[in-house]
């Protein structure tokens, strides 16, 4: 990896990272619409995956999605105008957090409905190999997830049809409350990929390196027609399931021992250590980041609410 | 010649379509290679390839989610469920995605998928017969298309296929007249009459969300949808003999739902009866019967009669499907009832 993408890798990650904080103290000062899921400690997979996709691509998402939206490449003044439901926001604000979606980077939406979004990047890859326009669509989704039908019949479909898919399982081990070994009879998820005779990768989730490295792998492959991949990314949710909620069903001392591994924290050090940057340009990155979701912020705040009747115009095409 | 059978009427407008757009495309359970269940798909396969018209696993969320997510970039599926209770597999993705996504996502995308569905009892019980429009009628977000007759369905899959939004189109296994291989159809086709409309070669389009009056007349108004347009046009004429006028309005499409021509009939006759093979609690002929309430209630000379299946899961033997399915002399004793 070039110190270029690295940085660039850095930078997503930060940019998520501080979105995500930025929202949660808004959250807990003001009265912001609805609820949210928070992707604070998973952005390397984000920043990893999307790192090697370009705006014709497709990702679909989770209700975790704020993280795939930024890394795809969405505009952050939308993105947060959605939080604040104005009418400016990606969705105009009929969608908020649990469905952003930015068709134009080809990020085709968050899912209030777990393992909703999978079957539609089937469709895109279908759509991607059907055109032959050498575009690729990665699905996003957790451990929990991986226990519904629509991931079974997803991947099989995707297999047999030889489709350009990638299927990222984020696994941050809780579903909602309940760790994934407690409903999940394997410890690694890839290994579902054998059922589909496909390949099944793990990554480590706090690595952004190693996510970049096996997602470019799998991402190549279903570019050159290889077909897809199960890539597992094990990584922790540092937040609660939803806004507010306190996660009170984990372990004392987990979390702490995640974040001793954060993927940001980690990644400065290697910016500055064997990528041989100075504090100087890593201090940069942080800047940009803070000035963006600052900016955000103040759009959103700018921007005006839709009116009562807006959502009139969007039921039919 | 045109076609006679909804099966071929049917199979025509997706040839129409597909000939003019190649983005127009087909996946369900064994429509390729096998041609279909129920014969719409029947030599498409050799037609168009196998890129256009694709086997799938028996995977309804997986047929329905990956049009949804096709639909979304670019293509327009056209999705076949082999029957319509098995959409029940697929509701998520029907009902909670194509409906919802163009709403929520505001309005950055169309999702113009056509989810195609054999419906109605024909003696295969209580998972294989139902008339499920209302499901998805209830639903904002999704059109429902019901059409009688080979015109009607030629026309409206047409357009159905040229919306830019997710179309439910049921089609009743009874006026296919379509059969296996080898096999022995269960069908109304051939005994209809001239009110079974076959569709012409010529192309043309029927809108979605006009209903069609069938049959003029002015004593009461037969709301109708499906087979159940064909046995109340006999019932009329039966009923004609008795010297009730009635006017029978099919519906064709039930969302949408076409108020206008079901008023204008009702004001003129006064009565209303609701003939649906679906069962009535809560469902389509509910919402009819709702609006005719609502909006023309002075028009009303009687109250609003449904003749609609029992609200029972099917049962197997013919005789107690019988019973349950709603039948031409149903809608007989109901007409002579409101005109009392």
């Amino acid at each position: 990896m070039t110190a270029e993408t690295a940085l660039a890798l850095y930078q997503t990650m930060l940019e998520i990272r501080l979105f995500e904080e930025t929202l949660y103290r808004l959250f807990s000062t003001r009265d912001m619409p609805g609820s949210m899921h928070q992707y604070n400690g998973e952005e390397a997979i984000a920043a990893g995956v999307c790192g090697h996709l370009v705006k014709t691509d497709y990702i679909t998402s989770t209700h975790r999605g704020h993280g795939h939206c930024i890394a795809k490449g969405a505009d952050m003044n939308a993105v947060m105008a959605e939080m604040f439901a104005k009418s400016t926001g990606c969705c105009a604000g009929m969608g908020g957090s649990m469905h952003i979606a930015d068709f134009g980077v080809g990020m085709l939406g968050a899912n209030g409905i777990v393992g909703g979004g999978i079957p539609h990047a089937v469709g895109a890859a279908w759509k991607c190999a059907y055109k032959g326009d050498g575009g690729v669509a990665v699905a996003f989704f957790g451990d929990g997830a991986s226990n519904e039908g629509s991931f079974h019949e997803s991947l099989n479909l995707a297999a047999v049809w030889g489709l350009p898919a990638v299927f990222v399982c984020e696994n941050n081990l809780y579903g909602f409350s309940t760790h994934y070994r407690r409903v999940t009879p394997v410890e690694d998820i890839a290994c579902r990929a054998a059922s589909y005779g496909m390949e099944g990768l793990v990554a480590d989730g706090m690595d952004v390196e190693d996510v970049y490295a096996k997602a470019g792998d799998a991402i190549a492959k279903a570019r050159a027609g290889g077909g897809p991949t199960l890539l597992e990314c094990k990584a922790y949710r540092y937040m609660g399931h939803s806004r507010f909620e306190n996660p009170t069903y984990r372990p004392k001392g987990e979390l702490e021992s995640w974040k001793a591994r954060d993927p940001i924290g980690a990644m400065a050090a290697r910016l500055m250590g064997g990528y041989g940057l100075g504090a100087s340009e890593i201090d940069g990155a942080r800047a940009r980041a803070e000035a963006k979701v600052a900016e955000a912020v103040a759009f959103a705040e700018g921007s005006p609410e839709p009116g009562p009747k807006d959502y009139e115009r969007y039921l039919h095409a | 010649m045109g076609y006679e059978r909804v099966a071929d009427a049917i199979r025509a407008a997706i040839i129409e379509e597909m000939d003019a757009d190649p983005d127009v495309v087909m996946l369900g359970e064994d429509i390729a290679a096998f041609g279909g269940a129920y014969r719409v798909s029947e030599g498409l396969l050799e037609r168009y390839g196998p890129r256009r018209v694709l086997d799938t696993p028996i995977s309804e969320i997986a047929i329905a989610g990956t049009a949804i997510g096709a639909a979304m970039t670019g293509l327009r599926p056209i999705a076949e469920f082999q029957f319509n209770d098995f959409m029940a597999c697929a509701m998520d993705q029907i009902c909670n995605q194509a409906a919802k996504i163009r709403l929520m996502m505001g309005g950055q995308v169309r999702v113009p998928v056509v989810f195609r569905a054999p419906y109605g009892a024909t003696g295969r019980a209580a998972q294989h017969s139902q008339s499920l429009e209302a499901w998805f009628a209830h639903t904002p977000g999704l059109k429902v298309v019901m059409p009688s007759t080979p015109y009607d369905a030629k026309g409206l899959m047409r357009s159905a296929v040229r919306d830019d939004n997710p179309v439910v189109f049921l089609e009743h296994k009874m006026l296919y007249g379509a059969a296996s291989p080898g096999g022995k159809a269960k069908t109304v086709v051939g005994v209809l009459g001239p009110s079974f409309r076959e569709a012409p070669e010529d192309p043309y389009l029927i809108p979605i969300g006009e209903a069609d009056v069938k049959r003029a007349g002015e004593d009461v108004t037969i709301v109708s949808t499906g087979y159940m347009v064909h046995k109340s046009l006999r019932a009329a004429e039966r009923l004609e003999s008795m010297g009730i006028g009635c006017e029978v309005v099919d519906l064709r499409t039930v969302s949408p739902l076409d108020m206008g021509t079901v008023l204008r009939s009702v004001g003129k006759t006064g009565r209303a009866v609701i003939a649906m093979e679906s069962v009535g609690d809560f469902g389509v002929a509910a919402e009819v019967a709702a609006r005719l309430a609502e909006d023309g209630l002075f028009y009303l000379d009687a109250p609003v009669r449904r003749v609609c299946a029992r609200f029972v899961p099917i049962p197997f033997a013919p005789a107690c499907e019988a019973d349950v399915i709603p039948s031409e002399e149903d809608v007989v004793a109901a007409v002579r009832a409101v005109c009392a």
